[in-house]
């Protein structure tokens, strides 16, 4: 099953950091939650939503060697400009709620219906 | 010097033939790579993997390839005093080498073991550092070639086939 990265989004009440890039089309069909990157290097894949707290430049660089559409930063964890600079230049949305991660996953997981 | 292959069988022939003839790539790319630079490493991977988009390599192996290339430019950033990036581009595949300063991999095979990692406390904070880069390369590679020795530099060297 997939969802609109944009339906979740809005469900988890995110602040979407990076108004410029276009997320209309994006769909999603699972997600990943880690902060260990290498972990996220060996194990994300394409059409995944990655929660996490890490939100320095690298988790950036990260999302875009694994085809992440979308990283959803928890507890309300925002990253400096020039890291939201540099999503927008990967095409990489980036968000932030102030939920926690358990409950970020949580609420994508049931819309996944999984 | 010791050494560490790990080569898919699949290709195992055309890759060893390769890296005996090295024949001129279609695009070349270069970039060095600073110490502990967290910010400018992973620039060089961007780097092919718009080269390789463009070509419309599949986006699958595409991930691949940027995954082992990043995970080695980390590498280099975080256990070297720096070193360079060497990207070759052919149709129907991509070779790429690094080479760093020194200080060399002490125990190779131990290197290569998931978990196992000299990382210091920098590195380990930036998410780094949990002894998975090179498991991570040896998967996503076709080929895999580890030259090094404790005091000696280290090179790195992949080749993933995507036609």
């Amino acid at each position: 099953m997939a969802v609109n990265l944009k339906d979740y989004l809005e469900l988890i009440q995110a602040e979407i950091i990076t108004p410029d890039v276009d997320i209309s089309s994006v769909s999603i069909t699972d997600g990943y939650v880690s902060d260990m990157l290498s972990d996220v290097m060996g194990t994300a894949k394409e059409g995944q939503v990655w929660i996490t707290i890490m939100r320095h430049m690298n988790t950036v660089a990260v999302a875009s060697m694994t085809s992440i559409p979308c990283v959803v930063f928890a507890k309300g964890l925002k990253p400096d400009a020039a890291v939201i600079e540099r999503a927008i230049q990967e095409e990489i949305c980036l968000a932030v709620s102030d939920k926690q991660v358990f409950d970020l996953a949580g609420m994508l997981y049931k819309m996944l219906g999984k | 010097m010791a050494e560490f292959w790990n080569i898919n069988p699949a290709y195992e022939k055309a890759a060893k033939a390769f890296l005996q003839e090295k024949p001129e790539a279609e695009v070349t790319l270069e970039f060095d790579i600073e110490v502990k630079d967290f910010v400018n490493a992973g620039k060089g991977s961007a780097e092919v993997k718009n080269v390789l988009k463009r070509l419309g390599v599949d986006p699958n192996v595409l991930r691949r390839i940027a995954v082992a290339s990043y995970e080695a430019e980390i590498n280099v950033a975080a256990h070297s005093n720096g070193g360079r990036m060497n990207s070759f581009v052919y149709d129907d595949m991509v070779y790429i080498r690094f080479e760093d300063k020194g200080p060399g991999i002490s125990d190779i095979r131990q290197a290569m073991v998931p978990g196992w990692s000299t990382a210091d406390d920098l590195v380990r904070e930036m998410g780094f550092g949990a002894g998975l880069g090179l498991p991570n390369i040896q998967k996503n590679a076709d080929l895999l070639h580890i030259t090094s020795e404790y005091g000696e530099s280290t090179i790195l060297e992949i080749i993933i086939y995507y036609a």
